[in-house]
């Protein structure tokens, strides 16, 4: 593999595993605190799976292209090394933002594993079929619950509502294209940003239709991007101070 | 997390006689011969009303205790260091949640609703487990909470495990099960630290000194002062004596602290080679009264959570209560 196509994988799997630790951890942050105890255990089980998708992901720059431990890689780079998307760094507000930004991220997750599992880099398309059967649960969940919140009386449909036109153009800003695509779609790593988008505005459009939702215009609506080349809305900064805060009282040391 | 193995409950002498009258002599006899024979009561059994007020608060209490004790540890889920950490504490807080959840729904079976259980632990007349009262200060406190309060948890959640009331005998089981992986991680994260570098072991002994006395709160106040009835001995619902599970305690756990070079804050705990007891210093009792009517340093803050996490769920559950027909179209 040349330096070029190594680096560009590189930049796609730290995009991808940073996106599902920082979401991972927001989600996290609502157990034992959830809306009924069903829901808190579910939403907590979803956190751990996307945590534990970020640790595999780091573990395949380390082992296959150069990268460092995970632990040193995710608990002590700084925030502008990071390239999440802005829509994963957010905190996690009221239950109605929380579900919805759990919805279009998950379905564009999948979309993304989805278009994994022909990847010509075997470890990320090895990955790609564990992960794509977890993410199978966590969508067919996020549809069951934003239908129902949906229908679940006047207040709730309007929540919904408004956390679809908050987190509308941050979700499309997981999108957000890169140099490396094209190089990326040519190596048959994956199809690149602007597939992946078509087909997860396919995948949500009839779902939201169905749920009673007006999808926004996006073709209106600008996507909020930035996150891919390191810039962050300033959660991003104080989510990283805490979750090293203990690790890097000593980061040599074993915890 | 824990039903402590201290169970509150206002004074009640009164109210217990007044009730047995009640109960039918004949039915009586036939409810604790089975018992005595190790036959479990199950919900639609006839049962004393005393049996099912007492076992309602033992169940309701454990119940809030998992649901009130996911919070201190909860703090630190966004804190936990490395990945192994944090996913094990998420998921240790997560099991704490369903066993809240498997208990009340034990507790339901004996008639009262998970939500008049709620409102009465938001309104303080309901309690829970005196333990989680106390703050999780740093990293280590994390690990103390994880291999000792389980632990002691462990403990007492086995011994009532063998008691006579079926849905809770089978909610224990599983939640033991469940409880004996997080020992396990709370001990492993232990062993890091104490094996660590110096900064580690100084946090975690700085921690083992400030939990000691909750812990040693935690299976509730002595014997010889202790006011549980032979009744409900009798009936299994109290399965040992407080200093039993408290003497069981410290016989598996504290040899394990000495060992990796530990140290507690009591120059009296020891064990009586002839006896076979620990013997210790009497901890604060008057404290432990005081915290478990509310003056404890988070019994306000441990509500306020759990107030926050009800009001800001409120309108999900009513939308789950309400489902409306859908709208006849998309608005789109
Ligand atoms: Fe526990
Ligand atoms: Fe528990
Ligand atoms: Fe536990």
């Amino acid at each position: 593999m040349n330096a070029a196509l190594q680096k560009a994988i590189t930049t796609l799997i730290t995009s991808m595993a940073d996106d599902a630790l920082i979401l991972g951890h927001r989600n996290s942050e609502w157990t034992g605190l959830g809306p009924i105890m069903e829901e808190d255990i579910a939403f907590s089980s979803m956190a751990q799976d996307k945590i534990g998708h970020a640790w595999a992901l780091y573990r395949i720059l380390q082992e296959h292209l150069g990268g460092e431990d995970p632990d040193q890689f995710a608990f002590i780079r700084a925030a502008k090394d990071f390239t999440c998307c802005h829509l994963a760094e957010l905190p996690i507000s009221s239950y109605d933002f929380s579900l919805m930004r759990h919805f279009l991220f998950d379905h564009a997750e999948a979309v993304r594993y989805e278009s994994l599992q022909q990847c010509s880099f075997e470890p990320l398309q090895q990955l790609s079929k564990k992960v794509k059967g977890e993410l199978k649960y966590h969508t067919l969940h996020a549809d069951a619950w934003v239908l129902q919140l949906c229908r679940g009386g006047e207040e709730s449909q309007q929540r919904m509502q408004a956390a679809l036109d908050r987190c509308f153009p941050l979700a499309a800003g997981i999108f957000e294209p890169g140099p490396q695509d094209a190089l990326l779609a040519d190596a048959g790593i994956y199809p690149g940003e602007q597939t992946l988008y078509d087909k997860w505005l396919n995948t949500i459009y009839p779902l939201l239709v169905n749920a009673s939702l007006n999808l926004p215009d996006p073709a209106a609506i600008p996507p909020q991007y930035g996150g891919r080349y390191g810039n962050h809305t300033p959660h991003l900064q104080a989510l990283l101070q805490e979750m090293g805060e203990v690790f890097r009282l000593d980061p040599t040391a074993g915890w | 997390m824990y039903g402590g193995g201290y169970i509150f409950d206002e004074p009640n002498k009164k109210q217990l006689r007044e009730e047995q009258q009640h109960d039918d002599p004949e039915k009586l006899a036939i409810f604790e011969a089975r018992i005595s024979k190790g036959e479990k009561i199950e919900p639609g059994d006839w049962m004393p009303a005393e049996y099912r007020r007492q076992l309602t608060r033992l169940i309701e209490q454990h119940a809030h205790s998992e649901i009130i004790g996911a919070l201190p540890e909860g703090t630190w889920i966004t804190r936990a260091p490395g990945f192994k950490r944090k996913l094990a504490l998420i998921a240790k807080v997560q099991d704490e949640i369903g066993h809240g959840q498997l208990l009340y729904n034990a507790a339901e079976t004996l008639g009262k609703s998970r939500e008049a259980m709620i409102n009465d632990l938001l309104s303080g007349k309901s309690k829970y487990s005196n333990v989680f009262n106390y703050p999780a200060k740093t990293w280590a406190d994390v690990t103390v909470i994880g291999f000792l309060i389980d632990a002691a948890a462990i403990v007492n959640q086995v011994a009532n495990a063998k008691g006579s009331y079926g849905p809770y005998c089978r909610a224990l089981e599983r939640i033991c099960y469940e409880e004996s992986f997080h020992l396990k991680q709370g001990h492993d994260a232990l062993i890091s630290l104490a094996t660590g570098t110096p900064m580690q072991k100084a946090m975690l002994q700085d921690a083992l000194n400030r939990w000691w006395q909750p812990i040693m709160h935690f299976f509730g106040p002595p014997d010889k002062v202790s006011q549980h009835s032979e009744k409900l001995m009798q009936w299994r619902v109290k399965m040992a004596s407080n200093d039993e599970m408290r003497n069981q305690f410290l016989d598996t756990y504290v040899p394990k602290l000495w060992e990796l070079g530990l140290t507690l804050p009591d120059p009296l705990l020891h064990k009586n080679i002839e006896t076979g007891r620990w013997e210790y210093t009497d901890p604060d009792w008057d404290l432990f009264f005081k915290v478990i009517n509310g003056g404890g340093p988070c019994n306000q803050e441990r509500l306020q959570v759990r107030r926050w996490a009800e009001e800001e769920g409120r309108w999900v559950r009513k939308a789950l209560m309400n489902p409306k027909e859908r709208r006849a179209l998309p608005v789109a």
